[in-house]
């Protein structure tokens, strides 16, 4: 339980990879305010390195795996061989609406779908917003503090090349989702991408967004990325990740986002891919009367291991929060869950509701998980709970006298299970592309129908 | 408002009513701690060669150790250099029976409510009494002694029974645990020991009784608790100490073990000096205490009514061992006026089919900050193991803080771990009722924080239950304006 | 006694007919070596309504639990046969697909699965098992509606999840809603009865009726005698300990209704 760092160890690589950074920061004409940012993020890296086990919220990840990995951070795009047709083979596919395509962390224009959206709204590449918009991005970037994910927030600072830019004006809403493929290509092991994310709903607007990371290729990648943003006041946002990499690829993700008065926020992460993945979602209620629900599923199987630690901060009255995160764990694999509600002074009439329940299938399967609370004001109503155990043997058995076979019941109760996360995206076509892969999955998945704790008859 | 007098009344004046010293003559070393200390506490006790051996061995350890940040706690940092490690109070002799006791020992206990007059006491509980860092006395030794039980203090102990000390001393609490577990091996001066033969069911209550009395003293006692199988043993803890201004440092180590089929009742009424209301002096409650059940279907439960000491960092757990073990710990924490407690459990799940249940309210007044941290292990062997948690937190005023850290290890999927957790406050509404009805506002508080605290109480001897629930009202004197 | 007596001799001349739907013969079986069904033996024939009641912890549910394949039960002793096969070799959804349901005496929540997909889930397992193609969304809906107005039940049960949110009565008349859509042959309702305020039982009986037929049989487990007004059986039978101590005509019942459990001696079991 020592909170305190290590010192860095073997961060010689992630260092060295720098100059090709500037390089292709000149040669990009990037303004120099980026750069700025790109070498304090370098340094703050140098500073504190990767974090280890012995870091408290760092106890149950370890990250020396991506840390043996060659680093291969790629600031300038190469060639590569994706089309249409590979896209067309990956879940969401048949979403309608505006598509940004990008590949190995570069914009991909040709794969992408951008029509007007009208005027006001804007929507394009982290890499045309610095030509076109400096000084808002300016802005946008400088505005963040770090939170729990400071190390890899450095680097992505230090090495993004590009991500979606988004901003929604104040009473606009956006009827279709506005979905962003981050691919892998997956082509060679330590290949890093740093997407970087800018989403700004302004006051009293509406906006789905979904982000969907997902490989082509099986090697061991690296992918570092971050998404900032900002609900206006009274704007109701609904921003989806689905982390769906290669069986071999590393996923770091952070959400770092902040809401005003009165907001609707709902923040779903998805996390099925990956042999390690983990999710730092970091959300500020800074005004009163909001809403927020942070939602979250994962799936894991083998060996993987997949890591969400989130941390929602009640800094003014009369707001709610909810929290919902499941796990279904199969093979050898791990789940990690970290949650701390922070209720500040001041905070009162606080509702905040936080569960994280865990399934088992399989008897080298393993949970952690810290749901917690720390709360500084008296006037609030705060729960938490926390659930791991198998499948409920009395339900099994009830569909089972219905003439259901008992891997349909099992896959039906743990269908159910990611049901009640699933069922809360509001977005129909993001919900029912989710909900169809998670039970074809399943159906894949040998552990569903097989009970390992004891032979049935 | 016109209030009914009640029995919290009386306490308004005296906000802690132990906070008085005893003019008692002290044999103390200097303060200060090196190996020389060590060897000359070892020698005044007229240890065994392997008991100094071990204390050095923890202090050689000790420091290579830090102390723990983790806690939710701030306190400036402690000079152990300025600590007293041993004080006593000065024998004429060795006692021969319990009325040689030096009558100012004794006026001292009967003013804390503690009587070592085996004659006076009306209910079955056998009493060893620890001033500073010394059992002065251990009542109904020899009632006892018919039973086969070995009641008496650890010094007793490592003189009449080595070969018990020996076998489990450290088996629980290994030296090397954490920063005070070491510190408590190298330093302890005194404490309990408790033998319970096989298939013996203690017949009456033990207790023991700890009062700190010089200042700048630290008291590091040691208690060691033995169920043999099939035996059963409830046993008592109170703590006092008077009102200083300087932090005094408090690092017991308490280990229990419960053979096959044995049972262990271990409770705790913590009321160590808190502070007062600007968090000037109070106790440093550094304990580790936690109990093995070895054996198959043993079982061993904690509970703890926690109001005094300034700072508290306490995890008393279980190891669940044995096949179909069970662990319990039921706990009431309450912090007022600059109190901090960080506190609650380990369970930690080995044996198949064991089972644990960690039921824990929190209540925090004032500036006080009340946090739970507690640990549920499931091992890979732990098939078929059940847990359940529910913790509870009480917030009265909005400058405290109440805080939940469980942290929940599964390895094996057919465990099964429940875990609640839930914060309220006291209501306006509730409080109005209660005014309606003709009950003061603190009454009120008293009456709810007591409804929110009876699982607890429930698990506590009779007296102690109800003298915990008078200490929760003293504790919470000021707290509701 | 003796008009109990004509009806087994008329039983008797059937039994040389008809292949009984349910055999058991000498039953015993337990929990944890705790023997709590001690040699049961209870015939239904086709079209027949047999009913056992008996006080609590006299052995029904433990019945009825291992009619339906419920797990944790020892069979010490003694067959079922059902249909002339071993029941007791299939799994519980083999039984229920070869028709024998089983009305849950406390039906389990199930979030997140949808009452009407898990519905037709079932009916086209047991419509496999009986050689029939698998019906369609739009045959399913009008079956559904129909058995739904039955029971009297409102058709948003339909969109919740299984028994999440549904009332105690609700609970029930959703079990009898179930079996009237799947039509088993052989109903065994675990007291359906309890909790039911008179007019649910009304509808939860007319169900049950309204079922009935030649080729079909139904074991009505209950601890009152109120239900058997509406649910008339062919046969009583009564179960102590472990043992079915008296079997008799629907008078049975309200002869236990008048007198209690106490009259009947535990000592003198009486084949069925």
């Amino acid at each position: 339980m020592d909170a305190n760092d290590s010192p860095p160890a073997r961060l010689g690589r992630f260092v060295e990879a720098f100059g090709s950074v500037t390089e292709a920061a000149a040669s990009a004409r990037e303004p120099h305010w980026m750069l700025a940012i790109r070498k304090a993020g370098l340094a703050r890296f140098a500073d504190q390195g990767l974090p280890t086990l012995r870091h408290e919220d760092w106890r149950f990840t370890n990250l020396a795996p991506i840390e043996a990995l060659p680093f291969r951070p790629l600031p300038r795009p190469e060639p590569r061989a994706v089309t249409v047709a590979d896209l067309d083979r990956l879940p969401l596919a048949g979403m309608s609406g505006l598509r940004l395509v990008f590949v190995d962390g570069h914009f991909e224009p040709e794969l992408s779908r951008i029509e007007a959206l009208g005027e006001q709204i804007q929507v394009c590449s982290l890499s045309q917003t610095l030509r076109t918009d400096g000084a808002w991005l300016e802005q946008q970037l400088a505005s963040w503090h770090e939170g729990q994910d400071r190390a890899f927030r450095a680097l992505n600072d230090a090495y993004c090349t590009d991500g979606m830019v988004l901003r929604v004006p104040a009473g606009v809403a956006v009827a279709e989702p506005i979905h962003a493929v981050f691919l892998s290509s997956g082509s060679e092991a330590g290949l890093a991408s740093h997407p970087r994310n800018v989403l700004v709903a302004e006051a009293n607007s509406q906006v789905t967004v979904v982000e969907q990371y997902a490989s082509l290729g099986g090697a061991a990648t690296f992918t570092n990325t971050l998404t900032q943003l900002v609900a206006g006041e009274g704007a109701q946002v609904e921003h989806v990740r689905f982390q769906d990499e290669g069986p071999e690829a590393f996923h770091m993700g952070a959400l770092r986002a902040v809401a005003a008065g009165s907001a609707q926020l709902a923040a779903h992460s998805f996390a099925l891919g990956a042999r390690l993945s983990r999710q730092n979602i970091g959300l500020t209620l800074a005004g009163p009367g909001l809403e927020a629900i942070l939602n979250g599923l994962y799936v894991t199987t083998e060996k993987r291991l997949a890591d969400h630690h989130m941390v929602v901060d009640h800094a003014q009255p009369h707001c709610a929060s909810h929290e919902y995160f499941n796990g279904i764990l199969s093979g050898q694999s791990r789940g990690v869950f970290h949650g701390r509600i922070l209720v500040r002074p001041g905070a009162q009439k606080t509702d905040a509701k936080q569960t994280n329940k865990n399934l088992l299938l399989s008897s080298s399967a393993s949970v952690n998980t810290k749901p917690q609370l720390e709360i500084y004001a008296d006037d609030v109503k705060c729960t938490h709970g926390a659930t791991i155990g198998q499948l409920n043997p009395e339900s099994v058995f009830y569909l089972r006298a219905r003439g259901l076979p008992i891997e349909t019941a099992r896959r039906m109760l743990i269908h159910a299970f990611a049901g009640e996360i699933i069922d809360r995206v509001r977005c129909g076509p993001i919900r029912q592309a989710l909900d169809r892969l998670v039970w074809d999955r399943l159906e894949r998945d040998a552990q569903v129908r097989l009970d390992a704790s004891r032979p049935h008859d | 408002m016109s209030t009914p007098q009640s029995t919290i009344d009386q306490f308004v004046q005296s906000d802690y009513k132990y906070g008085f010293v005893s003019d008692i003559e002290t044999e103390a070393l200097p303060p200060g701690l090196d190996e020389e200390v060590i060897r000359t506490i070892s020698a005044k006790k007229g240890e065994p060669e392997f008991l100094l051996q071990w204390r050095l061995r923890s202090y050689r350890h000790w420091l290579t150790m830090t102390e723990p940040s983790w806690p939710k706690a701030t306190y400036p940092p402690i000079d152990y250099q300025k600590i007293i490690y041993y004080a006593a109070p000065k024998p004429k002799a060795r006692l021969e029976s319990l009325d040689e006791v030096d009558p100012e020992l004794r006026r001292t206990f009967d003013k804390l409510g503690i009587s070592l007059d085996e004659q006076k006491r009306l209910t079955g509980v056998a009493v060893d009494a620890v001033m500073d860092s010394v059992s002065v006395a251990t009542t109904f030794r020899k009632e006892l002694a018919k039973h086969g039980i070995v009641f008496c203090s650890f010094s007793d102990a490592v003189r009449e029974h080595p070969d018990l000390v020996e076998k489990y001393l450290g088996t629980v609490v290994p030296y090397t645990d954490n920063f005070f577990a070491a510190l408590n091996s190298a330093v302890f001066s005194d404490g309990s020991f408790c033998y319970v033969p096989k298939g013996v069911l203690c017949p009456m209550e033990l207790s023991t009784y700890f009062r700190i009395n010089t200042a700048n003293t630290g008291q590091f006692e040691r208690t060691l608790l033995v169920a043999d199988e099939g035996s059963y043993v409830s046993y008592l803890e109170g703590c006092t100490a008077p009102m200083r201004d300087e932090n005094q440092l408090h690092a017991a180590v308490v280990e229990l073990i419960a053979l096959g089929s044995a049972e262990i009742k271990y409770s705790t009424v913590q009321n160590w000096y808190p502070g007062d209301k600007d968090g000037k002096g109070g106790i440093y409650n550094f304990v580790t205490k936690r109990g093995l059940c070895r054996g198959r279907g043993s079982k061993i439960s904690w509970t703890q009514v926690e109001t005094g000491s300034a700072i508290t960092w306490k995890y008393p757990g279980c190891v669940l061992l044995g096949d179909d073990s069970v662990g319990e710990f039921y706990s009431v924490a309450l912090t007022n006026h600059r109190q901090q407690a960080d506190t609650g459990t380990k369970m930690i799940h080995v044996g198949k089919n064991t089972r644990s249940t960690i039921v824990s309210k929190g209540i925090s007044a004032g500036r006080g900050q009340n946090s739970y941290r507690g640990l549920v292990q499931m091992r890979p062997t732990a098939t078929g193991a059940r847990n359940f948690s529910q913790c509870d937190s009480l917030l009265i005023g909005d400058q405290c803080g109440a805080h939940t850290f469980p942290y929940i290890e599964v390895k094996n999927p057919t465990a099964q771990i429940e875990h609640e957790a839930s914060t309220s406050k006291i209501g306006e509404d509730q409080i109005f009722y209660c005014n309606q009805r003709g009950l003061s506002k603190q009454d009120a508080v008293n009456l709810i924080v007591n409804g929110f605290c009876k699982e607890v109480f429930r698990e506590l001897p009779m007296e102690f239950a109800v003298e915990a629930q008078k200490l929760l009202g003293v504790s919470l004197e000021g707290s509701v304006g | 006694m003796r008009r109990a007596g004509e009806a087994l001799a008329i039983t008797m001349e059937d039994r040389l007919k008809m292949e009984p739907i349910l055999d058991i013969r000498n039953l015993e079986a337990g929990v944890d070596d705790r023997a709590i069904l001690k040699g049961i033996n209870l015939t239904i024939l086709p079209g027949e309504v047999h009913a056992i009641m008996g006080p609590n912890g006299s052995g029904k549910s433990t019945l009825a639990s291992l009619l339906a394949g419920r797990e944790g039960y020892q069979v010490t002793q003694g067959s079922v046969t059902y249909l002339g096969q071993d029941l007791l070799a299939l799994n519980p959804e083999e039984r229920a697909r070869a028709g024998v349901f089983l009305a849950f005496q406390y039906p389990v929540e199930i979030p997140g699965v949808n009452s009407t997909y898990f519905l037709k889930a079932a009916l086209n397992e047991v419509r496999k098992h009986r050689g029939l193609p698998e019906v369609d969304a739009i045959e399913f809906l009008s079956l559904v509606k129909d058995r739904i107005r039955l029971l009297e039940l409102n058709e948003d049960l339909l969109k919740r999840a299984v028994n999440v949110g549904f009332s105690g009565g609700e609970k029930k008349r959703n079990e009898i809603f179930q079996m009237a859509v799947l039509e088993p042959t052989l109903a065994v309702l675990d007291e359906t009865d309890s909790g039911l305020d008179i007019d649910a039982l009304r509808v939860v009986a007319n169900g049950v009726n309204r079922l009935r037929r030649p080729d079909r049989s139904a074991l009505v487990i209950t601890h009152y005698q109120r239900l058997l007004n509406h649910i008339v059986p062919d046969r009583v039978h009564v179960l102590m300990n472990g043992r079915i101590v008296r079997s008799g005509g629907k008078e049975l019942a309200l002869e236990l209704e008048e007198r209690g459990y106490d009259w009947i001696m535990p000592t003198e079991p009486v084949a069925a």
